[in-house]
């Protein structure tokens, strides 16, 4: 535990200090490496709220993150274009707002969750794995073959969406932007986990029976996790697509939330660094390896299998030692 | 619309049915006897299609290309068996999710590293290919036809194998209870390493089958995989019986939906909006019908209730 502490402590350290030091060196590519970092990261510890803590192998999050995307998307084009979204029964205008549209984002990210969770949650093991993954590519096929925002080619934002009292277009800022929604995120993750929700979450994990013998249903706790999880990560979606000023299909794409479990593994299921950790050490590979070889997912592939077969705990279990905070 | 045209739709939805069908049995039987989930299972079926079309190539024998697509599925899974699935048989499904996600990155790249990114074609023999003239006069291509009757033939040699043969035993058999028969002096890791290549096999065959009406290239694997999973999820994961109506029902359902909910909508609608709408709620029919039998019975329509 403490010295999880510590690696939890330095990571925090290290997002802090990134901005500062990239400043120093005046290396705006690196800027935008570390947002999708950061950007991952956050998709990452929403899922980890269902995943780490419920024990919801969720292989469709891209659904979510996808949904977040094409809120941004979808609100920015009809505001680039000065063309409300509908008229009838009242006129509803697109926005180049952040907060307006992370709000969106949230929202709709969250309905699809609640929805998606209903009926997934009546299944479990394998066929919940199967049915996110089904109802993610459902999603996937669905934004391809629609052609009024762009179908398979995607959206494309002129210029980044704009936040009060900032300029989202200089990198550092936005970057700090994601930094801070990250932390609080994760503020608002350790104190879930702690909260007496939390704990019957894990509960219902370990033991669903012994959960609905005290009186609680292990199918709302499951379903209200799914939901916060899917709004979280379609928060990140919105995120990642003011990043690239895009969305397209590929924010749907199964391999995407084949991904976003990797961010997780590499950290180390349920700690609450473990997505963050994954996902800069993601990032960090693809750039490096994809430097040194157009083949680099040869290479991410022999290293998802070592950890998995020899490495459970992740990297953070490596750095800190097997215990976990709750089982 | 004509009943001729209907009637080519039924069997367009019938041959990718009975070739789902092919695709999703190694996955239910991998799945009923050891408890795994394979992602993987897609990259098999790309390793059969390359097989095929690299030796059909270099010899110009389509006969030779499939046995070459059997044989190098049945190769690599029964050598991914020994490496790495078998280490993951008393993991949890997280983790067999992950190591197979990661077999997928290293078929992938692998292929891609090999081949090339270009797709490479493999042709129909010319003794299969051209049309035949069905009863009612329906004109169909002899070689979707063929595709047909194969995945029938395979369907009733896999009942044949599990209701009738020794290794059919054995296989329901560890389905029940593996420890018994392990107690009972089965090589348990043998019969799993066998369940697993006769799985690939029959996914290498598929692919190659397949990859003579499609182009064969990196990554065609993933979108059959994920519909072979709604097929097993429908019909009952481990039920080969399920994993057949499953297959039949998706494929029906795909083809006839891209065709009639258009037309349907335009009933309704004008014609560009009725196309548009029409073929986006198509694309999107399976994983609502999957939904659908999973709400009635959440365990498939032959899976057994947990």
């Amino acid at each position: 535990m403490k010295a999880e502490r510590i690696v939890n402590t330095s990571v925090v350290a290290a997002l802090v200090l990134f901005p500062l030091w990239a400043w120093m060196t005046d290396a705006p590519f690196l800027i935008t490496l570390a947002t999708k970092a950061v950007i991952f990261a956050l998709a990452g510890v929403g899922l980890n709220i269902a995943l780490g803590i419920g024990g919801l192998v969720s292989l469709g999050h891209a659904a979510f993150f996808g949904l977040g995307g094409y809120a941004m998307g979808i609100l920015a084009s009809h505001a680039q274009a000065y063309d409300p979204i509908f008229n009838a029964p009242f006129v509803l205008e697109g926005t180049k707002s952040m907060p307006v549209i992370w709000l969106v984002a949230i929202i709709s990210s969250g309905l699809a969750a609640l929805a998606i969770g209903a009926l997934s949650l009546r299944t479990s093991g394998v066929y919940f794995i199967m049915i996110t993954l089904a109802f993610g590519q459902m999603l996937y096929y669905f934004s391809i073959s629609w052609p009024a925002y762009g179908g398979e080619d995607g959206l494309s934002i002129y210029v980044r969406n704009s936040f009060p009292g900032m300029n989202t277009l200089d990198p550092i800022q936005y970057y700090v932007i994601c930094v801070a929604l990250l932390f609080a995120v994760l503020l608002f993750t350790s104190r879930l986990a702690r909260a007496p929700f939390g704990l019957a979450l894990g509960a219902a994990r370990q033991s669903p029976l012994r959960v609905k013998t005290v009186g609680i249903s292990p199918y709302k706790l499951q379903l209200v996790a799914f939901t916060i999880s899917g709004m979280i990560t379609g928060l990140a979606g919105a995120l990642f697509a003011d990043l690239n000023r895009f969305v397209s299909p590929t924010m749907f794409s199964w391999q995407l939330s084949g991904e976003i479990i990797v961010f997780i593994l590499i950290g180390g299921t349920a700690r609450l660094f473990g997505p963050v950790v994954g996902a800069i050490v993601f990032v960090l590979l693809e750039h490096l390896l994809g430097g040194l070889s157009e083949y680099w997912h040869i290479y991410l592939g022999l290293l998802l299998l070592l950890i998995v077969l020899f490495a459970r705990g992740g990297l953070i279990g490596l750095l800190a030692g097997k215990e976990r905070s709750h089982d | 619309m004509s009943p001729i045209l209907l009637a080519e739709q039924v069997l367009n939805g019938l041959q990718l049915g009975v070739m789902l069908f092919v695709m999703a049995a190694g996955l239910t039987l991998v799945f009923g006897v050891m408890g795994l989930i394979n992602l993987a299972h897609g990259s098999l079926f790309m390793v059969g299609a390359f097989a095929a079309a690299a030796v059909a190539g270099a010899t110009g024998s389509f006969l030779l290309a499939l046995v070459a697509a059997l044989a190098a599925a049945a190769a690599a899974g029964a050598l991914i068996e020994v490496l790495v699935i078998r280490r993951l048989y008393d993991r949890d499904h997280l983790d067999q999710v992950l190591a197979t996600f990661a077999l997928i990155l290293i078929f992938s790249e692998g292929t891609r590293w090999i081949f090339g990114s270009f797709p490479l074609y493999l042709n129909v023999p010319d003794y299969l290919s051209g049309p035949v003239t069905l009863p009612g006069g329906i004109q169909y291509p002899l070689y979707r036809l063929t595709l047909i009757a194969i995945g029938l033939a395979i369907a009733g040699g896999l009942f044949a194998l599990i209701s009738k043969t020794r290794l059919g035993i054995q296989i329901r058999a560890g389905e029940n209870d593996r420890e018994m028969i392990a107690a009972l002096g089965v090589d348990i890791s043998k019969l799993y390493t066998i369940v697993f290549a006769l799985g690939a096999a029959l996914a290498g065959l598929a692919g190659a089958l397949v990859g003579a009406i499609q182009s064969v290239q990196v990554g065609m694997g993933e979108p059959v995989l994920i519909v072979a999973f709604v097929v097993i999820v429908i019909g009952g994961i481990g039920s080969i019986k399920g994993a057949l109506v499953g297959a039949i029902l998706v494929g029906l359902t795909d083809t006839l939906g891209g065709v009639l909910l258009p037309e349907l909508f335009k009933l309704f609608m004008d014609n560009s909006t009725a196309s548009s709408a029409g073929s986006a709620l198509a694309s999107m029919l399976i994983y609502i019908l999957m939904a659908g039998v999973l709400i009635w019975k959440p365990t498939g329509l032959f899976g057994a209730s947990t």
